[in-house]
């Protein structure tokens, strides 16, 4: 489906009949089914991908098949409502989160007009209340008193193969952004539920190919986008000859070296496709210039993890090859790049999930040494403390001249901002790597900040009016500083980010840029011995550069 | 509709009560019998329910973080909304709890043209909600000195901050707390109403207990100031302490209106361990708040952590992409085997 106009789709947004712009739905929910048609939902995923999956030790991924959600007929196995009920009951076992979400909601609206995916399509379903409700009134039939003795009165529901239908639609309409539990009076996090809902539907064979392949890509060859070793050599090489192109420095960096002090893991994406390449070159230069002794690894070549969106089997699974890869490479501890989700499972997953890393140092900066306590179990340091406080000590020149041609925002990615609280970091480098940057309105940065709409493996093209749609509270709060502050660059921790939030700028605000912080750090690097590569403005005079990285791919 | 099924509900008990305390005898059913089964209902309820949640694990360290974590030196964290120690989390509980913080923090979306969003603050929710929740503690205090003989002082004091009794005059007393929690009732359900997200998403659960508890206060409030005699004081006391020392009499005529006050508090007491008025609990027990963020200094045990999930293990990737590897140069573990041309 063609990706309506940006004058169809600003109307529609504001005119289209629906909860956000003041119509009220004439029937109640229970009695609107979930309609699939092409564009409204993501490809199921591929055969061939759920068999390999399936076939991998500690994994669950039954009932491979070539199916379509808009086809009446989903082949769902034989007997798949029990399986859906025990699985749900094993679930509420497992997760107090679980059960406390279900029980507690008071349905009082806070979370409704929080979330992007309501505000941008104006589906009352895409309200996190609702969205919970979804499983709620399933919950409520199965395994409450109250839902027993009195059913639909009590908002309670039998499943279905329309309740499953809905379940796929929404929890793939949602992008763990977290944002609704901010506002919860109860701390009520959609994100679980959902989590708990994709878990439910891998169980009969329902998932998307945008995760479930690079799930199993990263499996096999390491990373998202299924680069072999020697290909995800060639690309970062390529990387350090950009870098030496521009700087005149020539970039040393290793693969799976033993020995190393320190192993460092970026999501794949930086190091495939633009702008993350800027970011990865502004690692490649900031390690060059501080001599730091660290390598890259090709087995655990992959920061993100798309199992965060799939199954907590398979997000650990899939974690467990970067301490796999630092204890063989007997490295002191891990360095992570810029990454949202990637940040999430290491700052709230990994340790649990794979620990404890006693194999391991207590990170320590081997230019500043300082001691990184916040992270003294799980050993790993975010890129953005690492520049900080590399900063903070004044370890680093830095000509923020260099970035005059930029005039960035900040966008908080949802998991640094709410699952992890990494937010002054990179405004800490932004105020020294650039003159001048401005924050975004108050409503949407920080703890507030709004998603990209495409996360959580939801940044596929076949939804692009989708992630439109939902990527539109964060898209509107940059125009406001475009049209007030002139900005033009985007900054952002986060991979997934610089892929998606580029797509969301082309639409809603062309000419805004997206990038990593850390490029903005590479470009306004001074280096020792640099011969920078100079350029001829129109009046014939030579100068720097202005773009920096982006003037060499 | 579901708000008329949820009043007429309500009606239906009211009649209940009114009709059946009539029946000579069925005041020892209404005023002794359901009242204990209630209260036993509830607190055995209440209990299962905090046991069901504490038995599921906390797999996972999920707090939701608001703020600034805690992490160089130089960066100020955010102890309140990203607290590292169990005093912060203590305090950013408690500020949850008795002030509703989170609810604070609403704003209001409205889309424009353009499209242009905008956000502002909202706080009639948050006012409504502590209007309602601390009347009712007071209205639930205050009460107390029914079941007590003698009353204590200090629950005399409250009764007279309550009354305002310095401002009035003439009796009974008008209690501030009886017009803040009809005035609470009234907005949490006329926003059901008025609100369209609200509406859209409000079940029978959500209305039922609305009109319970209005019609508890309504009931309440015509006893004290409406529908009173001195008669019915003396009786209803001596029957509550008799209940409260477990030897409950009742003595001479207690009017009905009593009886419907008192078996429509005796279904709150059944109905809450069972509904979404389990939040009272709930709110204490959840992990994206009342968690520490300090994840990654130190490590959260996940009992039910399956060790036999491994990564797909190095070896095996390598002999898959070896002769790829030692092509590139990258190091190996395993050299390649010698080439069979120069056997």
């Amino acid at each position: 489906m063609a990706l309506a106009k940006l004058e169809q789709l600003s109307k529609s947004v504001v005119q289209g009949p629906s909860l956000v712009t003041g119509a009220q739905p004439t029937k109640d929910w229970m009695d609107t089914p979930a309609i699939f048609k092409e564009g409204n939902f993501a490809y199921p995923a591929k055969k061939e991908k759920v068999e390999y999956l399936n076939s991998q030790d500690g994994l669950n991924f039954p009932n491979a098949r070539i199916w379509s959600p808009d086809e009446d007929d989903w082949k769902l196995p034989e007997g798949w409502e029990k399986t859906i009920i025990d699985g749900l009951k094993e679930r509420l076992d497992k997760f107090r989160s679980l059960k406390i979400f279900m029980d507690c909601c008071v349905r009082c609206g806070a979370c409704a007009d929080k979330c992007h995916f309501f505000l941008g399509t104006g589906d009352p379903k895409n309200m996190p209340v609702l969205r919970a409700e979804l499983l709620r009134s399933i919950y409520r039939n199965d395994f409450t008193l109250a839902g027993k003795l009195f059913g639909k009165m009590a908002g309670a529901r039998e499943m279905t193969v329309g309740v499953l239908k809905e379940w796929f639609m929404y929890s793939y309409q949602c992008t763990e952004c977290r944002r609704c539990s901010v506002f919860c009076p109860y701390g009520i996090d959609t994100a679980e539920v959902t989590m708990m809902l994709r878990e439910l539907l891998h169980l009969v064979g329902i998932g998307i190919n945008w995760i479930l392949e690079p799930v199993s890509n990263s499996n096999r060859t390491g990373n998202h986008m299924g680069l072999q070793p020697h290909t995800f050599k060639d690309n970062v090489d390529f990387l350090a000859e950009d870098v030496e192109n521009l700087t005149g420095v020539k970039v040393n960096h290793t693969f799976n070296r033993k020995g190393a002090e320190i192993l460092f893991i970026t999501p794949s994406a930086d190091v495939f496709a633009e702008p993350g390449l800027y970011t990865a070159m502004g690692y490649l230069a900031l390690f060059e210039q501080i001599g730091l002794d660290y390598t890259w690894s090709t087995y655990a070549s992959e920061g993100g993890n798309f199992g965060l969106f799939t199954s907590n089997e398979t997000m650990k699974k899939l974690n467990g090859k970067m301490y796999a890869e630092a204890k063989r490479l007997g490295v002191k501890y891990i360095l992570g790049g810029e990454c949202g989700h990637m940040w999430r499972v290491l700052h709230q997953y990994m340790d649990t999930m794979n620990g404890p890393a006693d194999f391991l140092e207590v990170p320590k900066s081997p230019i500043t040494g300082t001691v990184f306590d916040n992270a003294k179990s799980t050993k790993m340091i975010h890129i953005s403390e690492f520049t900080a406080d590399l900063i903070r000590h004044g370890k680093l020149k830095l000509d923020p001249s260099r970035n005059a041609n930029v005039m960035p925002t900040y966008h908080d990615s949802c998991n640094p901002a709410r699952a992890m609280g990494l937010m002054d970091e990179p405004r800490y480098i932004l105020d020294h790597v650039v003159p001048k940057w401005v924050e975004m309105p108050e409503n949407t940065i920080r703890e507030q900040t709004f998603c990209c709409g495409s996360g959580t493996g939801l940044n596929t093209d076949e939804i692009m009016e989708l992630r439109m749609r939902s990527g539109l509270p964060r898209a509107n709060a940059v125009k406001h500083v475009i049209d007030k502050h002139d900005v033009n660059m985007l900054s952002c921790v986060c991979a997934i980010d610089r892929a998606t939030l580029s797509s969301l700028m082309d639409y809603w605000n062309p000419g805004c840029g997206v990038c990593g912080i850390s490029e903005l750090v590479g470009n306004a690097l001074v280096m020792d011995n640099e011969k920078r590569a100079m350029g001829y403005g129109a009046d014939g005079t030579e100068s720097e550069l202005p773009d920096g990285f982006r003037t060499m791919v | 509709m579901k708000y008329a099924f949820s009043f007429l509900a309500v009606i239906a008990l009211v009649l209940i009560a009114w009709l059946g305390s009539q029946i000579p005898g069925m005041q020892y059913l209404f005023g002794v019998a359901i009242p204990y089964l209630a209260i036993m209902i509830f607190l055995g309820g209440f209990v299962y329910r905090v046991v069901q949640w504490a038995k599921s694990p906390v797999p996972f360290s999920i707090p939701t973080t608001c703020g600034q974590g805690k992490s160089l030196d130089f960066i100020k964290q955010d102890k309140l909304d990203c607290p590292t120690k169990t005093s912060e989390v203590v305090a950013r509980m408690f500020l949850e709890i008795f002030a509703f913080r989170s609810l604070f923090r609403n704003t209001k979306s409205e889309l424009h043209e353009g499209p242009k969003i905008t956000y502002e603050s909202s706080r009639w929710l948050w006012m409504a909600a502590l209007l309602f929740h601390y009347s009712f503690l007071v209205i639930v205090i205050r009460h107390m000195r029914l079941f007590l003989n003698p009353v204590p002082h200090w629950l005399q004091f409250l009764d007279f901050l309550d009354a305002g009794a310095m401002l009035q005059v003439g009796a009974p007393l008008f209690y501030a707390t009886d017009a803040a929690i009809l005035l609470g009732l009234l907005f949490l359900f006329g926003r059901r109403l008025v609100n369209r997200n609200v509406r859209y998403i409000s079940l029978m659960n959500d209305y039922f207990p609305l009109f319970l508890i209005l019609g508890i206060v309504t009931t309440g409030i015509l006893m004290r100031y409406f529908i009173r005699t001195d008669i019915d004081i003396v009786n209803i006391k001596e029957l509550l302490v008799g209940l409260v020392t477990l030897s409950p009499v009742i003595h001479g005529d207690i009017g009905s209106i009593f009886f419907i006050h008192v078996f429509l508090v005796s279904t709150l007491l059944v109905y809450f361990p069972f509904s979404k008025l389990m939040h009272m609990g709930g709110v204490f027990m959840s992990p994206t708040r009342n968690m520490a963020n300090d994840s990654r200094a130190k490590r959260h045990i996940n009992p039910w952590n399956d060790p036999t999930i491994k990564p797909h293990s190095y070896a095996g990737y390598e002999d898959e992409f070896r002769e790829f590897m030692v092509d590139a140069g990258i190091p190996v573990e395993k050299e390649l085997p010698p080439k069979k041309d120069e056997e």
